[in-house]
């Protein structure tokens, strides 16, 4: 069933680019508005139920964000972040849950071919059957959502709901959200929404209010209004989210490099071998020894 | 195997994964999306019964319905159509499948003696006999057939009632002249605990 086209590959060379001959995928996107959110937990627990995760019940470690952060067996998380203000607590909450970046930093670190996909939708998903657990996701995403679970030592993240969206739905969270905070659309339809949004906010007394649409990784699939854009730290976001300089060296310069040096090793001992051929040692240099049907030639004829 | 025949068939063995690992080799793409698990699941409408809201909920089960098969509920979310919740849920509404199929689910009526720590399992029949029983025991000690002023009010003040939150106009409005006709005050559903 190959009911989404994929337009990027992990682990898969230049040379053969994945199929991008149909272009009717429409780039969608998510739309968290923390300004509407109140951390009621909808989209954590439809998260788990459609997706057929448990987390463990934790215990208690003095919030209400429970557990406390992402996991194999959590996809989507309600953080809760208390913030004071003028002698009063306030929290900002954040739907945490993958960006689906534009320019996935997962997808660039995974070398295993194809265990990390981009489809035509803008949606980043994981091929569980082809992950092979080595972590590079993990430590490469400048979100930290990407988990090994320690089950299967496999990684997971949110799929944005792919097996919902590849028949037309609504992502889980998003269906689920009772006060709107979390919406779903083309990408177009999204931004259009979010300015008419931010420019209500700013109106109503939120002159710092934003979208968080970071450039650093392209642009990301699920964006977050914020009451505050200068401050999306205050939100557990990171303020310019990048992809790791060690994974672009790596994939961009070191493993090119390396093809090269081999092909260029290859090249050369071809080219040494057509110049100038096998070393041959001459019968009167010192620790010349005959070949063996030589040897035997000889012993043959003393007989 | 002699060392030349080793040697070749090394560089042979590394040439080979060098070009593999050049992305040279082809490769079946295979379905990377998880398939929709709702696939001709049996879908049916209800009410979450958890809150005085009312939310409406599509429950889809397994099993084609035939009747050999047992239907199984292994999915709950928000009915779009209904016009309270448009497919929106609660934490509590979005996690429902876990109610349904929870062990620790209440199936039969259990008794607890006063001072005891043991439930024991007892038949429906006994159950209502003895409910039956201590009601009317309480309301012969209790009921208040005049106030001061000698009006007749029939009230029944020493017990309240809880009744189902997941019941239609028709269920309720029985619910109702039931509770009255016995003179009780107290009525509240279970959406509001």
């Amino acid at each position: 069933m190959a009911s989404q086209d994929i337009i990027r590959r992990s682990g898969t060379s230049g040379m053969t680019p994945a199929a991008k001959g149909r272009n009717s995928s429409e780039q969608v996107a998510k739309l968290f508005d923390a300004t509407k959110c109140n951390g009621c937990k909808a989209c954590q627990v439809s998260c788990s139920e459609w997706n057929d995760l448990r987390e463990e019940v934790g215990t208690f470690q003095g919030s209400y964000q429970n557990p406390m952060s992402l996991s194999g067996q959590c996809w989507t998380l309600m953080e809760f972040h208390e913030v004071m203000e003028s002698n009063k607590l306030r929290w900002q909450f954040t739907h945490s849950a993958c960006m689906h970046c534009a320019d996935p930093a997962c997808l660039k670190a995974c070398s295993t071919s194809g265990a990390i996909i981009q489809h035509a939708n803008g949606v980043v998903d994981f091929d569980s059957d082809k992950c092979i657990g080595c972590g590079y996701c993990a430590s490469a995403c400048p979100f930290d959502v990407p988990k090994i679970d320690p089950k299967d030592n496999k990684a997971y993240k949110c799929t944005m709901c792919s097996d919902r969206l590849a028949v037309g739905l609504e992502p889980s969270c998003v269906k689920s959200c009772t006060t709107g905070a979390l919406r779903f659309g083309s990408r177009e339809d999204m931004l259009f929404y979010s300015e008419k949004r931010v420019a209500e906010l700013k109106e109503k007394g939120f002159p710092k209010a934003g979208l968080y649409n970071p450039e650093g990784v392209g642009g990301t699939a699920m964006m977050m209004i914020l009451h505050d854009i200068t401050q999306p730290d205050s939100y557990n976001m990171p303020v310019d989210p990048q992809i790791p300089l060690s994974v672009t060296l790596w994939q961009d310069w070191v493993k090119p490099l390396g093809a090269a040096g081999l092909i260029a090793t290859a090249a050369v001992a071809c080219l040494h071998k057509i110049t100038v051929g096998r070393n041959i040692v001459e019968e009167d240099q010192p620790g010349y020894q005959p070949p063996e049907e030589e040897v035997k030639d000889k012993e043959e004829d003393d007989q | 195997m002699n060392r030349r025949q080793f040697f070749k068939l090394c560089a042979a063995g590394a040439a080979t994964s060098a070009i593999s690992a050049l992305g040279l080799m082809s490769e079946k793409a295979y379905a990377a999306v998880r398939e929709f698990k709702l696939i001709s699941a049996k879908e049916t409408r209800n009410n979450c019964c958890y809150c005085s809201v009312g939310c409406g909920l599509l429950m889809y089960s397994k099993g084609s319905n035939g009747k050999n098969a047992e239907q199984t509920i292994f999915h709950i979310e928000g009915d779009a159509d209904h016009p309270v919740n448009r497919g929106a849920l609660c934490p509590k509404g979005a996690g429902l499948v876990d109610y349904v199929n929870s062990p620790n689910r209440l199936k039969y009526p259990e008794y607890r003696a006063p001072g005891s720590n043991e439930w024991t399992r007892i038949s429906w029949d006994d159950a209502f006999q003895r409910i039956a029983r201590l009601l009317k025991n309480d309301r012969d000690a209790n009921l208040i057939e005049k106030n001061s002023a000698g009006t007749t009010v029939n009230r029944w003040l020493s017990t309240g009632m809880m009744t189902s939150s997941a019941m239609p106009n028709e269920g309720g409005y029985i619910t109702q002249k039931f509770a009255r006709a016995l003179g009780l005050v107290a009525i509240d559903t279970i959406a509001r605990n």
